[in-house]
């Protein structure tokens, strides 16, 4: 069942990843088939975890591709709270090409699989997991919107004669979304942590690579608070700080979790 | 009833020759007044481009005689300027006008609202009120319908959608004006339409800056305190006769640490330019000059006219169903006659068998009338059709005369020929 939902998921997020590839092109059509296309394939992804949590005795996404099924979810859900208005269908650009690949990942590691288990509390792995995985689906919409602030900031310094032809957010809503974004993410992050720090403690395990940076993630988000908010940074300057944030997540995401679930 | 137009536009006259022929309010309202006399409808549409009466009257010669009378007397050398238009071709026109596809920029939005407040004031019938009724619809479904109003028409509205790029809504946003000249002005009434403040206006001579900052509710502030004031606000437009920059980049960079990573629009539309090119490399910065804003203008105006042509689609659909409406009013009379006529008859040879129908309980009876009834709709619901096709094609008269002539209607005995 849950193979059977994976698939029209993935057509989902495929076409809209086309679809906003398309409205770049021409606005108006393919931006609107690409934001059905996002609501079809998150809903079609929501009983898909619907169906591994049914089917499993606890929490199903505590492996690393079951984690990255939650969290290609949980971007997409962020995504839809803005990239259903029409300014923001070019996030949708950075967010669901990344979704939809994230998705095939998540598979060929395993994640769409049910009847895995783990040897940790159920809610210890809601507790540590969905709030790191919730905290880095904020970071990838803050990344998203920073780079569409960057694009659009381009174009402005460029001088483009056909800057008022496509709706973009203007560039002061971006920054301040970004940073509210982060503003929200930042603190499910320090909780998601502080759950997995005491774990480990008790347990009496060592700190291993993946903890490693996500601290050095943790502390480049609150860096980017902290210039934001006290040291008046905002800007372009602000948006490369998201971004290379996100390549930390990114790492962590991908490049690391042979050692953290091994 | 016909409905004639007369008028001139920008396509025909001269500003000087539309300036005499313009019309405020009260003198569109007295020369409607006039041209309506005895039962008619007039309309009179006043703008700075153009001059148009629309008028509903029995003789359309007539009436279109005594609307270029009426104008001619404002101007006499106004006649050869004229245009004059009847029925389907003033309706039509009227649509366009109302779309924004006749203005002297494509899909501008304030010619619609002139066009409801011209209905409002003027003389309406049921020619006219359906007329501008339709026009208003048309103009709001091109409106909805495409993107034709959405870029800006003019350099000081491209600037203002400029600033809406940078800060989204403009509400409360703050505004500097350098220059107390017309062009200053017109770009502050712009950004003040969309909710921007005007904080300060800066100018060479103190009395001009005090002026304009009085009537724009703003700070007059002398050219020396540029860089000062440049800490508080989000929008510089500037437009001086200075030889040289009133604002250098060094003045602004200067600026930039206190105003804590906040974006700054600058506008330059003065020749030769006030504000330093260099701005524009400052992070956070954005200089646009005049040149910027018409390349932006005219980009705007190849989508208007492309969006025009969806437009002139839409205007003409909507114009097709006023035609079918108008035409079918020639045959509307012939039509009730007709059905009046078919009633008649079936009450009267109820009448006739009502000896026979007392027999009949109440349940029975009704159930005759019904039958009856039903017999007529029948048979008349095909000629009505069709005499309603007729009319859209232009037919409508003689077929209505046909049905007169052969269902004796208007006759003085409806017994003379069809209950026998």
């Amino acid at each position: 069942m849950a193979e059977l939902l994976f698939w029209p998921a993935l057509v989902f997020y495929g076409e809209a990843a086309v679809g906003y590839l398309g409205e770049v092109r021409r606005p108006g059509l393919p931006g609107r088939a690409a934001t059905w296309g996002v609501r079809l394939g998150w809903l079609t992804q929501t009983a898909l975890l619907g169906v591994q949590a049914a089917r499993d005795d606890g929490f199903p996404w505590s492996t690393w591709a079951g984690s990255l099924n939650l969290f290609v979810w949980l971007v997409v859900s962020a995504y839809l709270i803005w990239g259903c208005r029409r300014p923001y269908r070019l996030l949708g650009l950075t967010v669901m090409p990344l979704a939809a690949v994230l998705l095939v990942v998540a598979r060929a590691g395993g994640g769409i699989a049910v009847g895995t288990r783990s040897h940790y509390s159920n809610l210890f792995l809601v507790l540590h997991v969905g709030l790191v995985l919730a905290a880095f689906a904020g970071f990838t919409l803050a990344a998203a919107l920073s780079a569409l602030y960057l694009w659009q900031e381009r174009r402005l310094k460029q001088r483009a004669a056909t800057i008022l032809r496509r709706p973009v957010p203007a560039l002061a809503t971006l920054d301040a979304l970004a940073l509210r974004t982060i503003a929200w993410s930042l603190p499910a992050l320090t909780l998601g942590l502080a759950v997995g720090a005491i774990r480990l403690v008790a347990d009496g395990d060592r700190v291993d690579a993946l903890v490693v940076v996500t601290i050095a993630t943790w502390l480049v988000w609150a860096a980017y608070l902290v210039l934001r908010l006290a040291a008046g940074w905002a800007g372009r300057r602000a948006a490369y700080l998201a971004l290379a944030g996100f390549a930390l997540v990114i790492v962590v995401r991908i490049a690391l979790p042979a050692t953290h679930f091994a | 009833m016909q409905l004639v137009l007369v008028g001139t536009s920008h396509h025909r006259a001269s500003l000087e020759l539309r300036e005499r022929v313009a019309l405020d309010s009260e003198q569109g309202a007295a020369l409607t007044a006039r041209l309506a006399e005895g039962g008619g409808e007039a309309v009179c549409l006043s703008t700075c481009n153009r001059t148009e009466l629309y008028v509903v009257g029995r003789d359309a010669d007539a009436t279109e005689r005594a609307a270029v009378a009426a104008l001619a007397e404002l101007e006499p050398e106004v006649e050869s300027a004229l245009y004059r238009l009847r029925d389907h071709a003033a309706a039509l026109h009227l649509f366009r006008v109302a779309a924004g596809l006749d203005s002297l920029v494509p899909g501008e939005g304030e010619i619609l609202g002139q066009v409801r407040v011209a209905y409002e004031a003027g003389v309406t019938g049921a020619l006219l009120d359906r007329v501008f009724r339709h026009a208003l619809h048309a103009g709001r479904k091109v409106r909805a319908q495409t993107a034709i109003g959405e870029s800006p028409a003019s350099v000081s509205s491209a600037a203002a959608a400029l600033a809406e790029q940078v800060f989204g809504d403009l509400e409360g946003r703050a505004v500097m004006l350098v220059g107390a000249g017309a062009i200053s002005e017109q770009a502050a009434r712009n950004l003040i339409s969309r909710q921007a403040r005007i904080a300060f206006v800066a100018n060479r001579t103190a009395e001009r800056a005090e002026e304009l900052a009085r009537r724009l509710g703003a700070e007059p502030i002398p050219l020396d305190r540029l860089a000062e004031a440049l800490t508080g606000v989000d929008v510089v437009v500037s437009s001086t006769s200075a030889p040289g920059f009133v604002l250098e980049a060094a003045s602004v960079e200067g600026a930039l640490g206190q105003r804590r990573g906040r974006q700054l629009l600058l506008v330059d539309l003065a020749v030769p330019r006030d504000l330093d090119p260099a701005i524009h490399d400052l992070d956070g910065c954005y200089l646009y000059d005049i040149d910027d804003l018409e390349a932006i203008v005219s980009e705007t105006l190849v989508g208007r006219r492309r969006e025009a042509e969806r437009a002139e689609t839409i205007v003409s659909a909507e114009a097709e169903k006023f035609h079918e409406w108008h035409a079918g009013l020639d045959v509307v009379p012939a039509i009730a006659s007709l059905r009046a006529r078919a009633e008649e008859i079936r009450e009267a040879e109820l009448r006739k068998a009502d000896a026979l129908l007392g027999r009949l309980d109440d349940s029975q009876r009704r159930a005759v009338e019904s039958i009856t009834t039903q017999i007529v709709n029948k048979l008349l619901h095909l000629p009505t059709v069709r005499m309603k096709q007729a009319a859209a094609a232009a037919d409508g008269v003689v077929y209505a005369e046909t049905v007169r002539h052969l269902f004796g209607l208007g006759e003085d005995s409806p017994e003379g020929g069809f209950d026998r």
